[in-house]
């Protein structure tokens, strides 16, 4: 593992010093190797979810077209938004890094997190007004899906928002450069997957009929 | 990374949602509709993959993997809706 993040490093010094080697360089994804390999399995994991989702709805779409209703189709836009916004500012935050801007790196940072709380905060209150609603998990299989699904994400949120805390503490002190962001690709890769998975999430639970 | 890229990536990943949003609450529904909202993901997935999680000139293996799992997943979604129709 130390010798593939030395390989990266060396690649990237490697680019940034000639440009025509950037292309033949690329050969490893950014960040750890490790988190790849994770964020195969956590793809594979969402993916049978979702395959369940979808053959489940198969036997019984009255059901589902029915309950998709009573969703809040807006608060999964508003969501899917903040999401995109908050994967947006923390590439914007590797392109930062790569430049050797450190203290911008660490705000668009921090724009990510603060993103990623948002989107918190608003499925708070989807699941508040859907509990104060006397919905639960037992109401039906729609919203067993519903909430089962969404809070297996929700949970994968938290995760991604405390990596990237990790990171920013770090970013803020100048523990990252332009030679060496090793981390930052690291946490950063993680939170794109977050991204990637509502992607898929948000139509198929609470637009497509 | 190319940061006007990045920020027209995201201009696209916003519209695409806007349009996702607009289909759902037009009351827009069948087979026709659910191709279009699953191709708008697809899009916005790829754009994801490839420009946001920088594997873009990565070695094939691994945006083979995830796009492939991305193109797998809404094929599978695709496939049982039109068995439930």
């Amino acid at each position: 593992m130390r010798s593939l993040q030395y390989s990266n490093m060396h690649a990237s010094s490697v680019a940034m010093t000639d440009p025509a080697a950037a292309v033949g360089s690329a050969r490893h994804p950014p960040g750890d190797l490790a988190i790849w390999v994770f964020i195969l399995a956590e793809l594979l994991a969402f993916g049978v979810f979702f395959t369940v989702y979808a053959i489940t709805r198969m036997k019984n779409v009255a059901l589902f077209d029915e309950m998709q209703l009573t969703l809040d189709r807006r608060a999964g836009a508003v969501n899917t938004i903040l999401l995109i916004l908050g994967s947006w500012c923390v590439a914007r935050s590797v392109a930062a890094i790569q430049l050797d801007q450190k203290v911008k790196s660490a705000r668009w940072l921090l724009l990510g997190i603060a993103a990623g709380g948002g989107f918190l905060v608003v499925k708070l209150f989807e699941y508040s007004a859907k509990l104060g609603a006397g919905i639960n998990l037992a109401t039906n299989t729609f919203y067993m899906f519903y909430l089962s699904l969404t809070f297996f994400h929700f949970m994968h949120v938290i995760l991604g928002m405390v990596i990237l805390l990790a990171v920013w503490l770090k970013a803020r002190k100048g523990g990252y450069s332009a030679a060496d962001h090793h981390g930052l690709e690291t946490g950063a890769s993680y939170w794109h997957m977050v991204d990637l998975v509502w992607i898929i999430l948000f139509p198929l639970v609470y637009v497509m009929r | 990374m190319n940061t006007r890229l990045l920020d027209l990536v995201l201009v696209m990943l916003v519209i695409g949602t806007g349009f996702t949003w607009w289909l759902g609450e037009t009351g827009h529904a069948g087979p026709a509709a659910v191709l279009t909202i699953l191709a708008i993901a697809g899009v916005k997935g790829v754009l994801i993959i490839r420009e946001f999680m920088a594997l873009r000139g990565v070695k094939f293996f691994w945006p083979a993997m995830v796009i492939g799992w991305l193109l797998l997943v809404l094929a599978i979604i695709m496939a049982a809706y039109w068995r439930g129709l």
